[in-house]
C-alpha cells in the first residue's frame, strides 16, 4: 500500500509539469491551430528566469574585512550581495533564498512579452501556411532560442536551490498512519504539485468564469462566426498564446530546483508532452491534464523494481507505448473532440 | 540514357561528375594557405557528404514527395549501423554483407513501424514516428544492451568470431573493414605543387553507392508510382474517392527511405565501425529534416545540396575561432575590430547551430523552396534581364491553374 502511494505521489511532480506544458500546448492549438514546437523552450526559458533571478539576487561587490584574516596575516575579502547590502543581512538573505518563488513574478511579464513577439511577428504569419510548415518553422525557433541559452549560460546544468524552509521531506507515512519513514515526499515536489493544480484551475477558471474566457472558448469552437459578432477574436488569441506562453513559463521556473536546468531540457520535456497531448486527444483541455497526470503516474509505476524485473525496460516506453495504443485503437485520444486535425 | 529523359540525364551526369572529382573541387585552396581550413576535400568529411546525402534522398522520397512528415527516421540509420556492426563482428570485415543486412534489417524494420504510424497521417503521424524512434532509442540505450552495448555503443573487438574472416590480424589488432581486400580508409594522396588530394577507397564506395540511389530516387519520382505518391500529398481525400488504395503506396514510400537510412547507417559503419544509440536519437531525425528542408523538400538534387550544405559549413564554422576571426579582421581599427568580433562571435565556433537554427527559420519563412528555388529564383532574374520584354510576355500567358 505505502509503495502504491510513494508511486503516485513521485509520479504527481513529473505528471505536472507534463500536465503544464500539454495544457500550453493544447491552449495554443484550440485557438490558434499551431502545433507549437517551440513549447519545450519556452518552458526552458521559464526555468532559466529562475536561474537569472537567483543570479542577479547573488551579484556581490567584494570588501576587504579587516576583522577576518587568512593564515597569513593578510585581510580576507569577503563578498557582499548588493542585495544584502540594500535590505540588511536578514531580509536580504531571505531574498536571495526565496529566488526561485520570486522569479515567479519576475517570470509572467517576461513570458507573457516573448510569447506575444513570437505570436504577432512569427506564428501569425504561418496561419494559412500547412501544419507541416508550422512545425517546420517552431522547431527552427526552438532550436534558436536553445542556443542563445547556451550562448549566454553555457552547456552546463546550473543548480538552483528551493528556499531553504521547503528543501526537508515530508514523512507521508506517518500522516497516513503508516510506519514512519516508509514514504517519505521532498516538500518542494508537494509545493510543485500545488503551485501546477492552482495554475491550472486558475486557467480553466479563466475560460470558463469570466467574459473574456467565454468568448475565447466560443472563438475556439467557431472562429469565424465569433469574428463576425464584431469581436476582435485575433487579439484575444494573441493574449492566449502570452498566456499559454507563460503557463509553460511557471512551470519551468518551479522545476527548476527539482532538476538543474540546462538548455536542452525543453526538447527532453516537449517530445514527451506531444505524446500527453496526443493521448489525451487534441484540443481537449482536460484531456492534455488529465493525460499528463495519468503517464506520469504511469511512468513512475513502471520504474518500480517489482515491475520492471518483468518486463525489463519498461519504464523507459511506457509512455510511448500507452501513446501508440492509444493512437491505433482511439485515434482522437482519451478526450478528443470530434472534427480537430482529423484532415 | 537509362530510361531518363535528357533533363534528368544531364542531372546525372552532373551530379556523377561532381561527386567523382569531390577530392579536386572540395580542395581549392593549397594546404599551407591561409584558405586551407575551408578545404573539405579530406575523406571524413567527404564520406560525410554522400552518406548523408543518400540518407536526405531517402528521406525526400517519403517527405518530399507524399508530405508525410517523419520526425523518426533516425531510427532506421540507427538500426542500418547496428546490424552491419553485428556483421562485422559474426561474419567478415567485407562491408557488402553488412550494406545489404543493414537495408534489409531497416527495410523490415520500416514495414513494421510504417505499418503502424501510417493509420495516422498529418500531425498524429509525425508524433507516432517520433515515438517510435524515441522508443528505440531507449530501449537501445537500456534494456537492448547486450545488442547494442548500451552508452558505449557497439564496437568491434578481438575475440569476435568473425567466421569467414578472422579475428585478429597477424600483430593482433583489430583487421579494417574491407571490401574484397580493398581497405576502406585506405587513401592514395596526390600531391601537385601545394596541393594535397586525398583519394579514399570509402568515400568512392560511399559515392558511386549515392550515385545509384540518386539514379534510384529519379526513377521512382518519374514513375507511375511517383505519381501516385504526389498525389497522396496534394489530395488523399480525392485520391480515396476515386477508389484508390492510398495505404500500399504510402507504405512503400516509407519503406523505401527506411531502407535509404539503413543504407546511409551500414554505410557509416563500414567508414568507421562503431555505432551509438545517439544515431538514433530525435535530434538526428530532426538534422535530416534540416537538410532536406533546406535544400529543398520535393526536388531531385535539393537534399543532397541540403546535405552537403549543412556538413560543410558544420565542419568549417566550428573550426572557426576568436583567433582566426582576430586575423581576419585585423586590418580594421581597433574598436571596429572588436565590436564585429563581438557581433560575429555566437554564430561561429560552437554557435554554429545558432546560425543553422536562423538559417532554417528563414528558409521555412521565405523560402519554402529551400536552396533549390533560390537558385531558381535567382536564376529568373538573370534571364528577366538579358530579354527584358519577351519575358514579360511570356509570364502573362502563364496559364492559371
Amino acid at each position: 500500500m505505502d509503495a502504491i502511494i510513494l508511486q503516485i505521489l513521485n509520479g504527481l511532480d513529473k505528471g505536472s509539469a507534463y500536465a503544464l506544458i500539454a495544457l500550453g500546448l493544447t491552449l495554443i492549438f484550440g485557438t490558434l491551430g499551431v502545433v507549437n514546437f517551440a513549447h519545450g523552450a519556452l518552458f526552458m526559458i521559464g526555468a532559466f528566469c529562475a536561474v537569472t533571478l537567483s543570479k542577479i539576487f547573488n551579484l556581490s561587490y567584494e570588501v576587504i574585512d579587516e576583522s577576518q584574516t587568512d593564515f597569513l596575516g593578510n585581510p580576507l575579502k569577503v563578498k557582499t550581495p548588493y542585495v544584502e547590502s540594500w535590505f540588511g543581512p536578514e531580509l536580504g538573505g531571505a531574498i536571495i533564498d526565496w529566488a526561485v518563488p520570486l522569479a515567479i513574478l519576475f517570470s509572467i511579464p517576461i513570458m507573457i512579452a516573448i510569447g506575444f513577439i513570437m505570436e504577432r511577428g512569427l506564428i501569425k504569419h504561418f496561419y494559412k501556411r500547412p501544419h507541416a510548415d508550422q512545425i517546420l518553422v517552431t522547431f527552427g525557433l526552438a532550436i534558436v532560442l536553445q542556443e542563445i541559452i547556451k550562448y549566454f549560460y553555457g552547456a552546463n546544468p546550473i543548480p538552483t536551490p528551493a528556499p531553504e524552509a521547503l528543501t526537508g521531506s515530508f514523512d507521508f507515512g506517518a500522516f497516513l498512519g503508516f510506519q514512519a519513514n516508509a514514504v517519505i515526499y521532498p516538500y518542494w515536489r508537494l509545493v510543485y504539485f500545488a503551485f501546477a493544480a492552482v495554475i491550472i484551475g486558475g486557467v480553466f477558471a479563466f475560460l470558463q468564469f469570466t467574459t473574456f474566457g467565454m468568448v475565447v472558448r466560443a472563438g475556439m469552437a467557431d472562429r469565424e462566426t465569433v469574428g463576425l459578432l464584431g469581436i476582435n477574436i485575433d487579439r484575444r488569441f494573441t493574449i492566449m498564446f502570452g498566456i499559454a506562453a507563460a503557463v509553460a513559463g511557471l512551470a519551468g521556473v518551479m522545476y527548476a530546483p527539482i532538476n538543474s536546468p540546462n538548455y536542452h531540457m525543453g526538447m527532453d520535456f516537449l517530445v514527451l508532452s506531444f505524446v500527453v497531448v496526443v493521448v489525451g486527444g487534441m484540443g481537449s483541455l482536460p484531456g492534455a491534464v488529465l493525460a499528463g497526470f495519468l503517464l506520469g503516474i504511469l511512468e513512475s509505476f513502471a520504474s518500480m523494481n517489482e515491475i520492471k524485473s518483468i518486463f525489463p525496460g519498461i519504464d523507459q516506453i511506457i509512455i510511448y507505448l500507452v501513446a501508440i495504443i492509444i493512437l491505433l485503437t482511439r485515434p482522437r485520444g482519451l478526450m478528443g473532440r470530434k472534427g480537430v486535425m482529423e484532415d | 540514357m537509362f530510361g531518363l529523359d535528357k533533363k534528368d540525364t544531364t542531372l546525372l551526369i552532373i551530379v556523377a561528375a561532381l561527386t567523382l572529382a569531390a577530392p579536386f573541387l572540395l580542395n581549392p585552396f593549397p594546404t599551407d594557405s591561409a584558405m586551407a581550413q575551408f578545404n573539405a576535400g579530406y575523406p571524413d568529411l567527404m564520406q560525410r557528404f554522400v552518406i548523408f546525402g543518400i540518407f536526405a534522398i531517402g528521406f525526400n522520397i517519403l517527405f518530399g514527395l507524399t508530405g508525410y512528415l517523419s520526425f523518426g527516421h533516425a531510427a532506421f540509420l540507427g538500426v542500418g549501423s547496428y546490424s552491419a556492426v553485428w556483421m562485422f563482428k559474426l561474419l567478415s570485415m567485407n562491408v557488402l554483407p553488412a550494406i545489404l543486412l543493414s537495408v534489409v534489417v531497416a527495410g523490415v524494420f520500416a514495414l513494421l513501424i510504417g505499418f503502424v504510424s501510417l493509420r495516422r497521417s498529418g500531425i498524429y503521424f509525425s508524433i507516432l514516428t517520433l515515438a517510435f524512434a524515441q522508443m528505440s532509442f531507449n530501449l537501445a540505450y537500456s534494456v537492448l544492451t547486450p545488442i547494442t552495448n548500451g552508452e558505449t555503443g557497439l564496437q568491434l573487438t578481438l575475440d569476435d568470431p568473425r567466421v569467414l574472416g578472422s579475428s585478429s590480424t597477424a600483430d593482433g589488432s583489430i583487421p579494417v573493414t574491407n571490401l574484397f581486400g580493398a581497405e576502406m580508409r585506405a587513401t592514395y594522396e596526390m600531391v601537385v605543387g601545394p596541393w594535397n588530394f586525398q583519394f579514399n577507397t570509402g568515400y568512392y564506395l560511399s559515392a558511386i553507392l549515392m550515385l545509384l540511389s540518386f539514379y534510384l530516387a529519379i526513377r521512382i519520382f518519374r514513375s507511375p508510382f511517383g505519381m501516385m505518391l504526389r498525389a497522396v500529398k496534394s489530395n488523399q481525400t480525392r485520391m480515396n474517392y476515386t477508389g484508390l488504395n492510398s495505404r500500399p503506396y504510402t507504405l512503400a514510400a516509407f519503406v523505401i527511405s527506411g531502407m535509404y537510412a539503413g543504407l546511409a547507417g551500414g554505410l557509416m559503419a563500414s567508414m568507421d565501425p562503431l555505432a551509438g544509440a545517439e544515431r538514433m536519437q530525435w535530434t538526428a531525425s530532426g538534422e535530416v529534416v534540416l537538410m532536406t528542408i533546406l535544400g529543398g523538400a520535393g526536388t531531385l538534387i535539393g537534399p543532397v545540396l541540403g546535405a552537403g550544405f549543412i556538413k560543410y559549413f558544420e565542419n568549417i564554422f566550428s573550426k572557426i575561432n576568436e583567433g582566426i576571426l582576430h586575423s581576419w579582421f585585423s586590418f580594421m581599427p581597433d574598436g571596429l575590430e572588436d565590436t564585429l568580433i563581438a557581433l560575429v562571435y555566437p554564430f561561429i565556433g560552437k554557435g554554429w547551430h545558432l546560425t543553422l537554427g536562423i538559417l532554417f527559420m528563414l528558409v521555412v519563412i521565405f523560402l519554402p523552396g529551400g536552396l533549390v528555388e533560390g537558385g531558381q529564383r535567382i536564376g529568373r532574374l538573370f534571364r528577366r534581364k538579358k530579354s527584358g520584354q519577351e519575358t514579360d510576355k511570356s509570364t502573362q500567358s502563364t496559364p492559371a491553374e
